[in-house]
């Protein structure tokens, strides 16, 4: 029961969120809503027992890029940013897509559990409490056991776009 | 409904502490600030507050009531809803990472998995609490506050969590219990064998919380008080309450990671056992010294507060010293508490000292200090540890000298830099002095 109230606090929030993402005339409003969005999924992380990803997903966008997303809108004039004509001859348009993806995904949800009992939304399956316990242990193990070579092609990728930065950013190093 | 009361009712316990951390930090940050006060005024050779209360001991509370009552403002063009929501994320950040520190055994919120990655997690978003409000206010001072804000925790953040990564590398997990615990198998605090870390966590630390050399965002010379120059009464305070809920909570990491938590020191060494009288000890000659100069007193009054602290430190020393006589059972919880506290205030002291030492950092060395400095030399720390924790583990090394050799490779590479570095800082300035 909990953990239903739960999942669909954290579901409705991120969604509602989002929406307010995009629609907000203020590129700060909007920002906020999307720290807002981005603390729903960790929140739904947790209602998984994902509590890993959970941290990481707080630490890396929330405390770090959205710092800097915040950084980059208080230079920008937002006055001038107010006045001007936003992408609005779109929104019928996404409103139908979006209604459709959700048409699709609760379509998916009822018939995925066909041969299953469970059907019902207000009766989600959840989690076992002690079923991914040793979180960080496990992803630590795979990482680096299982999928040590796409890990490290990552990180080059990821050295490689930094040094990429810095050549950009500095004129002479 | 009964389902609630089932989700709740394992959780009692961590509520009652949640409660009791909320109803104690206010007070503790003001108590935490006289401290600051009278150490100041040490350093300064002056008195400090001496009025209010005997030695100045019910100034806190007289600071409360006045910005409590204090008239609050919020200026003509700022966003309203984001002025009054930012002082609420930052506090709401500060204390919400108090549910992870290990008090004591037992007493403890959360025993989280991720108990360190949570507590970085939570106080990394308290910085919003301060870019949203210095943009809100729509002040120049304001936003130039929040920008270096901004920039300075970013920054200091990685150096910070590459220090962790250190000690967490030596426990050995996540958990801030076990962290305690491992460290207390090892018969050894972590700082003794990673003090580089130690000491990168310890500038970092001044640096994410604000604090004096590193205080750019509130630097009252240049920028009045920075972020918070718009601010006033009752959210000020709220600023404040985060700032001090700040440094308790990065001095509580320190404490669990380096500092050996809620043990006592010395805790394996049986000859040492008479420590354990030391914190009930302590309170009495507290107790004994108020009771010594309540009749000195110059009025009735402060007689009357100084003989009731006196009466206050012997209340405390009591659990203490029933714990350590009568209550073996419960020695653990209540003097882990103790040992707890004390450490995070001699880490707060250590804060305090250097902020009245040294002269403020300018914005660019302060940069310069993170980036060439700081980041650096804490990878190079995280990767010599690692390799001596791997010459100890598998090919056998005693540990004192595995961790001495990286040690000592790490503070060569600090050398390195610092030499770089010097170099860089003269290039700089002479480009500075050829531009004017």
């Amino acid at each position: 029961m909990m953990d239903q109230i739960l999942f669909y606090f954290f579901g409705g929030l991120a969604v509602l969120s989002a929406v307010l993402v995009v629609t907000s005339r203020s590129a700060i409003y909007s920002a906020i809503f999307l720290i807002t969005t981005l603390l729903a999924t960790a929140g739904l992380y947790l209602t998984l027992r994902a509590e890993f990803l959970f941290a990481v997903q707080i630490i890396l966008y929330v405390g770090g890029i959205m710092v800097l997303f915040a950084f980059v809108i208080m230079l920008v004039n937002l006055d001038v940013a107010l006045h001007q004509a936003q992408f609005n001859r779109q929104r019928w348009v996404a409103t139908l897509l979006g209604l459709v993806l959700g048409a699709q995904l609760l379509l998916a949800f009822l018939l995925g559990h066909r041969d299953g009992a469970n059907r019902d939304l207000l009766n989600l399956p959840s989690v076992a409490v002690t079923q991914l316990e040793p979180n960080t242990q496990l992803i630590g193990d795979v990482l680096f056991n299982k999928y040590v070579i796409p890990f490290e092609i990552a990180s080059i990728l990821l050295l490689v776009a930094l040094v990429g930065a810095v050549v950009m950013g500095k004129k002479r190093i | 409904m009964q389902s609630i009361i089932e989700f709740l009712r394992p959780h009692a316990l961590p509520l009652l502490y949640a409660v009791l951390i909320v109803a104690v930090l206010p007070l503790l940050a003001g108590y935490v600030v006289l401290l600051e006060r009278k150490v100041m005024a040490d350093m300064q050779a002056r008195l400090g507050p001496m009025r209010v209360g005997p030695h100045g001991l019910l100034q806190p509370i007289a600071d409360a009531l006045k910005l409590l009552l204090k008239e609050d403002i919020i200026p003509e063009r700022a966003d309203k809803w984001i002025f009054w929501m930012a002082p609420l994320i930052s506090v709401t950040a500060g204390l919400l990472a108090f549910a992870a520190l290990p008090f004591g055994p037992g007493f403890l919120i959360a025993d989280l998995n991720i108990g360190l990655l949570f507590i970085v997690a939570i106080s990394s978003m308290g910085i919003f609490g301060i870019v949203l409000g210095g943009w809100a206010s729509n002040s120049h001072y304001s936003l130039m506050g929040a920008l270096r804000s901004a920039a300075q925790l970013v920054s200091y953040e990685v150096a910070g969590g590459m220090a962790l990564v250190a000690g967490v590398l030596l426990a050995g997990t996540l958990s801030t219990r076990e962290m305690v615990d491992a460290q207390a198998a090892q018969g050894v605090w972590f700082i003794f064998l990673c003090p580089v870390a130690f000491f990168i966590y310890l500038v970092a630390s001044v640096a994410e919380t604000n604090r004096a050399p590193f205080d750019m965002p509130e630097a009252e010379s240049e920028l009045v008080a920075g972020y918070m120059t718009e601010f006033s009464g009752f959210r000020w305070s709220l600023y404040f309450l985060a700032e001090y809920a700040n440094m308790i909570v990065v001095a509580g990491i320190a404490t669990t990671l380096f500092l050996g938590g809620g043990a006592r020191p010395f805790g394996g060494v049986s000859w040492l056992r008479p420590l354990d009288f030391f914190p009930p000890l302590f309170f009495v000659g507290v107790a004994g010294f108020c009771f010594y100069r309540a009749p000195k007193q110059p009025v009735l009054v402060q007689k009357l507060v100084m003989a009731a602290f006196g009466g206050l430190f012997l209340l405390l020393a009591l659990p203490l010293g029933v714990a350590a006589t009568i209550l073996p059972a419960w020695k653990a919880a209540v003097h882990g508490g103790f040992w707890f506290v004390a450490k995070v205030m001699l880490y707060i002291y250590v804060f305090l000292w250097i902020r009245f030492t040294f002269p403020r950092y300018r914005f660019d060395q302060l940069m310069h200090l993170g980036w060439f400095f700081l980041i650096p030399l804490s990878i190079v720390n995280v990767m010599s540890l690692g390799i001596g924790l791997v010459l100890h583990r598998q090919a056998g090394w005693s540990l004192p000298v595995a961790l001495g050799l990286s040690t000592l490779a790490t503070l060569v590479v600090a050398l390195y830099l610092a030499h770089v570095g010097e170099q860089r800082a003269g290039i700089s300035d002479t480009e500075v002095e050829s531009e004017a």
